[in-house]
């Protein structure tokens, strides 16, 4: 067990090789398109609502569909349940999130120029936490929005979560909530980390088979 | 035997009654009154439903607007389905949406109460509808007014001087530099002016005028008038192609008497023939542009002969009601009502008249062109033409009042002109007395060809009864084919005289007044959030800047002095459509609506003491009951 410990942690401390320095960098050069198309989605339909609303969840930026209007249709909506209105201003997440969304992609860019196998697996564990938690904290938001309804509303609902995935029915509308272009391109951008990682390992540790180079290269050291 | 006489006598009795019964229900017959259906126009009950039939959900392919008529409004409806969609009030106030209540179209309604509208007409570039304006007259007051087709609302009434019952208009010339208003019926100038009819012919004066538009926003001015002889202008065409730069008009009571007692309908039909007025309006521009006009009752006015060239008389048929223009604009079709003809004049010959000089004669400095000459040709479309579209397949289809029906005939060029009755080529009857008739963009120089709506006057039968008070009708006749086909009736309040129809996708109209959009001027007294609401008071005035927004009015109490002047700036701030809110103060005689986007301003004077409930006027949400406040007057 040490042994392994020990041998993992000499391994990270290679640096990346050429190909895999090549996924390192598609993956940082992904990461910025986010900032240009949503990461979430929220649908409305209505039958009076023939068209739908539609919210979208930029990570620097909460916008309604047809210009805006959408955000401004739903908060004059959710008014009569006694929820507060949806302001962007309010959602601190939106300013945030770009931030770390940038140093993500300067400590990608670092792995790229000076990185070793244990930088890309830094980034990996940095953004993967960081993704969990700006969705636990989207959750977490929407549900106090749908807990912390006004007692004095003029319409008096059972406090709810809105969706944060999938498909629900509120009050007279159907609810979906969906991934955006803007997850998936994060998606995008770990599964070319874990593919920068893993090519380097195989080019730097080849397989067992192919071992004994590797213990040779052991023993001259 | 005594007995047996008697029977036979019986027989004999009963024999002679039978044969009388059965004499009188053989030969000819009048029809029997039609209950339900009121007799008159039948239709292919199956291809009828198909081709009109629009879907719940479904969207029609035309916009049909109706002149209202003495309701002094435009209807717009669908077709081919004929359902009534929208009503835009021109003229007359209308409480639905608000108009002559707030300020701005209080004014613009300049204190009447009514008008009559009579003749739309859409913009056009290149002789085609660019559904950028509705022009309408006001046969009563001598006005013509703007709807812009952007958000279907009107946007200028103008009044001009000198023009007595604005009939001939609103005819638009083929890039909308122009649309034309006219004298029906003739009365001393300046308007005021006195004199006694007795002195009708000499001191009474008819005059057209032509309207200048604005190319860009379509403010309507006054560019020149003309003054004419005291005949009663009527209806009215704008030339195109090679007729483009003429005005046609046809006028009536060419006798130029009014004889007290006398009867206008008699001494307006003692002449053969009457005329059609043409003028040109680039040379009618001209000249008073060179200070050629002038200044009665501050209009610039031309007087024909000083200005030779710009007015011609062309005889026709008497009593002739309407002058239209084929989509060529090579021929000009006339029709007198009291003769059973239609007459198509030839703008090749009319030039060439022109030119020589062919004048018949000359009325108060006006030549009048040979009448020989300048005719193509008369076609016997049957008794009381008024009013003829066309199909863009060379077909013209003339309304025929007296006969109650549409006659379909053929345009020139003609080979055989010696029974010009093989030219008529399919006429049907409708229900009834039927005035104007439109046909799908039937003033434009590409007319669709498949649609035709009769405008009648009267619908005697054809509906469920609504008592003495009965509607018009309106008729949609299918003339795809080579015969007309009748498929649907609709009625309307009165009173549409003439329709325009337009292809539904040549509109693109906003629903919502969007708070940026730079398409339409800000409103200075726009206010978008609740934080913004305030009553100001300077003096005895109170000023009140207020949102409307579901389901709530902010401010929702309103606290004057009685005599105080109250101004209430109203904004809906909804930007989803059909969003609408009413702004109404009982007891107060007010209420406006504004449109999700828009501010209305109302001005009053808080002349009744007390308290007063505002509301919502017009249902907005579930809570609509709610959305209410309250005015008080000390």
């Amino acid at each position: 067990m040490k042994d392994f410990f020990h041998d993992l942690t000499e391994k990270l401390d290679e640096p990346l090789t050429l190909h895999g320095r090549i996924f390192v960098l598609i993956a940082a050069l992904l990461l910025p398109v986010t900032f240009f198309t949503p990461l979430w989605h929220m649908d409305f339909w209505a039958q009076q609502y023939p068209e739908g609303l539609r919210l979208f969840i930029y990570s620097h930026a909460l916008v309604g569909g047809d210009d805006g209007n959408d955000l401004v249709e739903i908060n004059v909506l959710n008014h009569y349940i006694g929820m507060k209105e949806l302001k962007p201003e309010d959602f601190t997440e939106l300013k945030w999130i770009p931030l770390v969304v940038g140093a993500i992609v300067i400590l990608t860019l670092r792995s790229v120029v000076i990185g070793t196998l244990g930088s890309v697996l830094d980034v990996m564990v940095i953004s993967g936490y960081f993704g969990l938690f700006s969705l636990w904290s989207f959750w977490y938001k929407l549900n106090a929005y749908g807990y912390q309804l006004d007692p004095k509303a003029a319409v008096r609902v059972d406090p709810f979560t809105p969706p944060v995935f999938g498909h629900k029915m509120v009050g007279q509308f159907e609810v979906w909530s969906y991934p955006s272009p803007g997850t998936w391109l994060m998606l995008g951008f770990g599964l070319m980390l874990v593919a920068g990682l893993l090519i380097s390992w195989r080019q730097t540790f080849p397989k067992p088979a192919k071992s004994s180079p590797k213990r040779s290269g052991e023993e001259e050291s | 035997m005594k007995s047996s006489g008697k029977l036979l006598g019986m027989a004999v009795a009963l024999a002679v009654v039978v044969a009388l019964v059965l004499a009188t229900s053989c030969g000819k017959q009048p029809p029997r009154r039609g209950a339900a259906r009121g007799g008159g126009g039948a239709s292919d009950v199956t291809a009828a439903a198909l081709a009109t039939y629009v879907a719940p959900g479904d969207l029609d392919e035309y916009y049909l607007f109706y002149s209202g008529g003495h309701g002094g409004q435009v209807f717009v409806a669908g077709m081919p389905s004929m359902r009534h969609i929208a009503t835009i009030p021109v003229f007359t106030p209308y409480p639905g949406t608000g108009y002559g209540f707030d300020d701005e179209s209080e004014e613009m309604l300049q204190g009447y109460k009514w008008g009559d509208s009579h003749h739309p007409g859409f913009s056009e570039t290149g002789g085609e509808y660019d559904g950028r304006w509705l022009f309408i007259n006001d046969n009563a007051n001598g006005r013509i007014a703007r709807i812009d087709l952007r958000d279907f609302k009107t946007k200028q009434i103008l009044k001009v001087a000198n023009i007595s019952a604005n009939h001939g208009s609103s005819f638009v010339s083929p890039n909308t530099e122009y649309v034309t208003m006219a004298t029906r019926m003739s009365v001393p100038i300046p308007l005021g002016t006195y004199a006694d009819v007795t002195e009708y012919a000499e001191k009474y004066k008819g005059v057209v005028a032509g309207i200048k538009v604005d190319p860009e926003d379509g403010e309507m001015s006054l560019g020149w008038e003309l003054l004419v002889p005291p005949f009663n202008y009527d209806l009215g065409d704008a030339g195109k192609g090679p007729s483009e730069g003429w005005f046609f008009w046809t006028c009536y009571n060419s006798e130029r008497e009014f004889i007290e007692g006398g009867k206008l309908e008699v001494t307006a039909s003692q002449r053969d023939k009457d005329y059609i007025l043409m003028v040109n309006w680039r040379a009618a521009q001209e000249a008073v542009d060179s200070g050629k006009a002038q200044t009665i009752g501050g209009a610039p006015v031309l007087m024909p002969e000083e200005n030779p060239g710009v007015a011609f008389f062309m005889p026709l048929a008497k009593s002739p009601h309407g002058v239209d223009v084929a989509p060529s604009g090579q021929w000009i079709v006339g029709a007198g009502k009291l003769s059973p003809t239609t007459t198509v004049f030839n703008m090749d010959k009319i030039q060439k008249a022109i030119e020589e000089q062919d004048f018949e004669d000359t009325v108060d400095g006006i030549p009048v062109l040979t009448y020989g000459a300048v005719r193509e040709a008369e076609i016997p479309v049957g008794l009381g033409p008024l009013h003829t579209q066309f199909d863009g397949r060379g077909n013209a289809y003339t309304s025929l009042f007296v006969e109650s029906a549409v006659a379909k005939w053929k345009l020139p060029p003609y080979d055989d002109m010696s029974d010009m009755s093989q030219y008529v080529l399919d006429k049907i009857p409708v229900s009834y007395n039927i005035g104007h008739l439109v046909t799908a963009e039937g003033d434009s120089i590409n007319p669709d060809g498949n649609y035709l709506v009769a405008l009648n006057k009267l619908s005697k039968g054809r509906h469920i009864s609504v008592g003495p008070s009965i509607p018009e009708s309106a008729q949609l006749i299918d003339i795809s084919g080579d015969k007309m086909r009748l498929l649907y009736d609709a009625f309307t309040e009165p009173e549409p005289h003439y329709a325009v129809t337009i292809k539904a996708d040549k509109l693109d109209p906003i629903e919502v007044y969007k708070k940026d959009d730079p398409d339409w001027p800000k409103n200075p007294n726009a206010i978008w959030t609740p934080e913004e609401a305030r009553i100001e008071r300077q003096g005895d005035m109170v000023e009140v800047w207020l949102i409307a927004v579901r389901s709530f009015f902010a401010p929702d109490v309103i606290r004057v002095n009685r005599g105080d002047t109250v101004r209430v700036h109203v904004t809906n701030i909804e930007q989803t459509r059909d969003e609408l809110h009413g702004f109404a103060i009982n007891d107060y005689n007010i209420n406006i609506v504004a449109d999700p986007g828009e501010t209305k301003t109302v001005t009053f004077t808080a002349d009744k003491p007390g308290v007063f409930a505002f509301y919502c006027t017009n249902f907005c949400s579930a809570l609509h009951q709610e959305m209410q406040g309250y005015l008080l007057v000390k």
